[in-house]
């Protein structure tokens, strides 16, 4: 009789989960799973790229709690990307740009494999960019479009041997557009000439700038010649000088807001790259409207005190109404700190 | 199966195991409902279409991640009212506001509470044509630093109508309209705020028939520097009750709204084109109405387009009244009023720094008349040019310093 009833009970849940299913997924003309889009041969866990879909890099990227991302992209067939020195390179409609998300089970040990959490599809359509949230499932066999995102709990070793776990969040559709806007409207963040100038390596011994093999490829005109593209250095790479690393970090970490036409504009502090006006930039800057987020201090960033510089102090707090990005990171990134807190004591 | 055909109950030999299933039922149902509540709601915002109503039954609901509507047009989110419909954030785990709206058109926002956020409660951005009626925004328990900054806080918006709002316990403003254009403030409750309502950067707004009390500061009007929209003025502060904002200062340091001393009951400050008229004024510790400059914050200004002074400024036919005692001992301006001030008991009413745009001045050393500061027709009106700008050596006090009159700026309709 017990088990009876549990049974029952446990009919009356797979009907909830079910009623709810169906309705959030009324009426939305995207496909419902990832493979359909065709982007990956063999199996889509391997993301291994289809002859019509190119992986890149950026030479920085954003932290999202230490997931590691793979990135595609594709070009209907018989266009061109058209160059742009500053902004994100301007894409044809019908373009797809993918961003796959996982966690290395043991990043001491590559063969202990990984677990793919999310993938995002940005899809260029004659009305603007609009962003799916495609969420895996747990055999790894496909990816579920989710419009409200979800959330997923993830462990791994980090490369401390440590074991880390997390409650990772995937955003929803309005969340993606909470970074992903200029002047209220969806763009892409990443795919910019100074983004993606530096190497990649395509496999079979081919490794080459990610740009001249967007030429060779015919997938690009207008390209300058190399010298004249723009690059931004990896803000980990230790060769190159602190404030360019500083600036790299908060350009890719803070500036899809922090800019004049991004979401953050009310603040009046922009982190972007090319930006020299010092009081924008944060230095001796009053907060506007960042309430507790100040953390009791007065400006922005005080040259050579990080411990009562707000930017920093953000970047250190994962309460959600304190920390800075507001999305995509519960975890505070200990070397990002590190580096602006490097830089602002530099001052 | 075939447990569907009988009732399940009979077959339970006590009381116990028959109620039991049920509890868990419940519980299951009642946690189950709450994840799924949030989930049900925010794919409605995303999914929403063109003159939509999205309505939400009564019940509290406490929810784990920020709502967001984003570029939709003509859309009613409405409770079933103050108090019965009760989004709770105080679980939230992501997210820097309660509810974000941003790049939309004609939102209407209505009938219920939202509590508890990490950060903000209800933010909107770049929404032209943004309604709040009969919403509710407060932190629950004692006011704190830890509270969200703000209540209600529309910026970068046209046509905002905040209408029959309560805020409460903000650890910055209430009701903060910032950066906007074309804003009506009305019948509004603000209390437990360090500032009730507060207009920034803001053209064109009418503030009137609300009830700021027990706040740090009442209502404030402030012009600030390094801001997108530079200029704010045209503004229209008439028939609130501004009573008692002697509550202590509670908003983290490194806010603006951290300079305004407890007792305050209005702030101009470096706002152009403010009328202040019938409003209650009533027993307020430091000053009813202070009008200054930005240079009054100690802050150093380093934006060229920014303008630091107020002026044209009406206050008229307002009733002041204030029981005596002395100023308290309260940040800067605590400090001013002990060492510089030194007005006793019985302090003024009106309050104006006296730092003049030079560039502005007539003959007679004072604001030409289409710049002026006037003051006059209030039940008591006691006003202090403060001489600030000179290290306060030529504080003048009288009720007849600003006694002039000046054309009324027109009020706000859309």
């Amino acid at each position: 009789m017990k088990k009876g009833c549990i049974t029952c009970l446990l009919l009356i849940c797979a009907g909830f989960l079910m009623s709810i299913d169906q309705s959030s997924k009324k009426e939305f003309n995207y496909p419902e799973h990832l493979s359909e889009f065709g982007f990956f041969t063999g199996p889509i866990k391997d993301q291994i790229p289809a002859a019509d879909v190119v992986p890149y890099a950026l030479n920085s990227p954003l932290f999202s709690d230490y997931a590691y991302k793979l990135r595609f992209i594709r070009l209907p067939k018989g266009t061109q990307v058209a160059y742009r020195s500053d902004e994100v390179l301007n894409f044809p409609v019908g373009t797809s740009i993918v961003k796959t998300f996982y966690y290395k089970n043991d990043e001491q040990q590559e063969k202990k494999g990984r677990r793919i959490i999310e993938t995002r599809v940005l899809i260029h359509e004659a009305k603007g960019w609009v962003a799916l949230p495609y969420i895996w499932n747990e055999a790894q066999t496909e990816a579920t479009l989710e419009v409200a995102g979800g959330t997923q709990m993830v462990a791994w070793k980090d490369k401390e041997g440590q074991k880390k776990s997390l409650e990772y969040f995937i955003p929803n559709m309005n969340q993606c557009k909470g970074c992903h806007e200029k002047n209220g409207i969806m763009t892409p963040i990443g795919p910019s000439a100074r983004q993606l100038n530096g190497e990649f390596n395509y496999g079979n011994q081919v490794q080459e700038n990610q740009l001249a093999h967007w030429k060779n490829r015919g997938m690009i005109e207008s390209l300058p010649e190399a010298k004249d593209i723009p690059k931004m250095p990896n803000y980990s790479d230790i060769s190159v000088g602190l404030a360019d690393r500083a600036k790299a970090y908060l350009d890719v970490n803070c500036a899809h807001c922090h800019n004049p036409k991004g979401p953050a504009q009310s603040s009046g502090l922009f982190l972007h790259w090319n930006n020299t006006d010092p009081t924008s930039l944060g230095i001796m800057k009053s907060p506007v409207a960042a309430g507790r987020g100040s953390g009791n201090f007065a400006h922005d960033i005080v040259p050579g005190k990080p411990e009562i510089s707000i930017l920093h102090y953000r970047m250190a707090s994962t309460d959600p109404g304190v920390m800075m990005p507001e999305l995509g990171r519960r975890l505070a990134h200990k070397e990002g700190i590190d580096l602006i807190e490097k830089w602002i004591k530099s001052m | 199966m075939v447990l569907n055909t009988q009732p399940i109950k009979l077959q339970f030999k006590n009381k116990i195991m028959r109620i039991l299933p049920f509890i868990f039922l419940c519980i299951h149902i009642g946690l189950f409902g709450q994840s799924d509540f949030e989930k049900k709601l925010q794919t409605k915002l995303i999914l929403a279409e063109d003159g939509d109503l999205i309505e939400i039954e009564a019940g509290e609901y406490f929810l784990k991640k920020s709502l967001s509507l984003d570029g939709k047009k003509n859309i009613i989110i409405r409770g079933k009212g103050m108090d019965k419909t009760i989004l709770n954030f105080e679980n939230q785990t992501q997210g820097a506001e309660g509810i974000k709206i941003t790049n939309c058109e004609n939102i209407v926002l209505s009938d219920l509470t939202t509590q508890n956020s990490k950060g903000d409660l209800i933010k909107t951005m770049h929404v032209k044509g943004m309604s709040f009626l009969r919403v509710k925004t407060e932190w629950t328990g004692k006011p704190s630093p830890k509270n969200g900054s703000y209540g209600l806080y529309p910026v970068l918006c046209e046509k905002v109508l905040i209408d029959s709002c309560i805020a409460i316990g903000a650890s910055d403003a209430g009701i903060y309209v910032g950066q906007s254009k074309n804003i009506i403030v009305r019948n509004c409750t603000a209390f437990q705020n360090v500032a009730g309502i507060e207009i920034e950067n803001s053209l064109y707004a009418e503030v009137y028939n609300n009830t700021a009390m027990g706040n740090t500061g009442g209502i404030l009007v402030f012009d600030l520097p390094d801001l997108i929209q530079k200029k704010g003025g045209y503004v229209r502060v008439h028939h609130n009750l501004i009573k008692e904002n002697n509550l202590s200062n509670f908003a983290p340091k490194g806010n603006i709204v951290g300079n305004v001393p407890k007792g305050t009951g209005m702030m101009v400050l470096a706002t152009s084109n403010v009328d202040i008229f019938d409003n209650k004024i009533i027993n307020h510790s430091t000053m009813g109405i202070a009008i200054i400059s930005y240079f009054m914050t100690e802050n150093k200004i380093k934006d060229k387009a920014y303008y630091p002074y107020p002026t044209l400024i009406n206050v008229h036919d307002n009733v002041f009244e204030r029981k005596a005692g002395r100023v308290p001992m309260e940040g800067r301006f605590g400090m001013m009023y002990r060492f510089k001030l030194k007005f006793g008991r019985h302090v003024p009413d009106v309050i104006y720094d006296g730092i003049l745009d030079k560039t502005l001045v007539g003959n007679d050393g004072q604001y030409k008349p289409e710049y002026a500061i006037c003051v006059r027709n209030n039940s008591s009106q006691k006003v202090a040019i403060l001489d600030a700008e000179n290290d306060f050596k030529n504080i003048k006090i009288g009720s007849d310093l600003f006694n002039c009159t000046n054309e009324s700026i027109k009020s706000t309709e859309f």
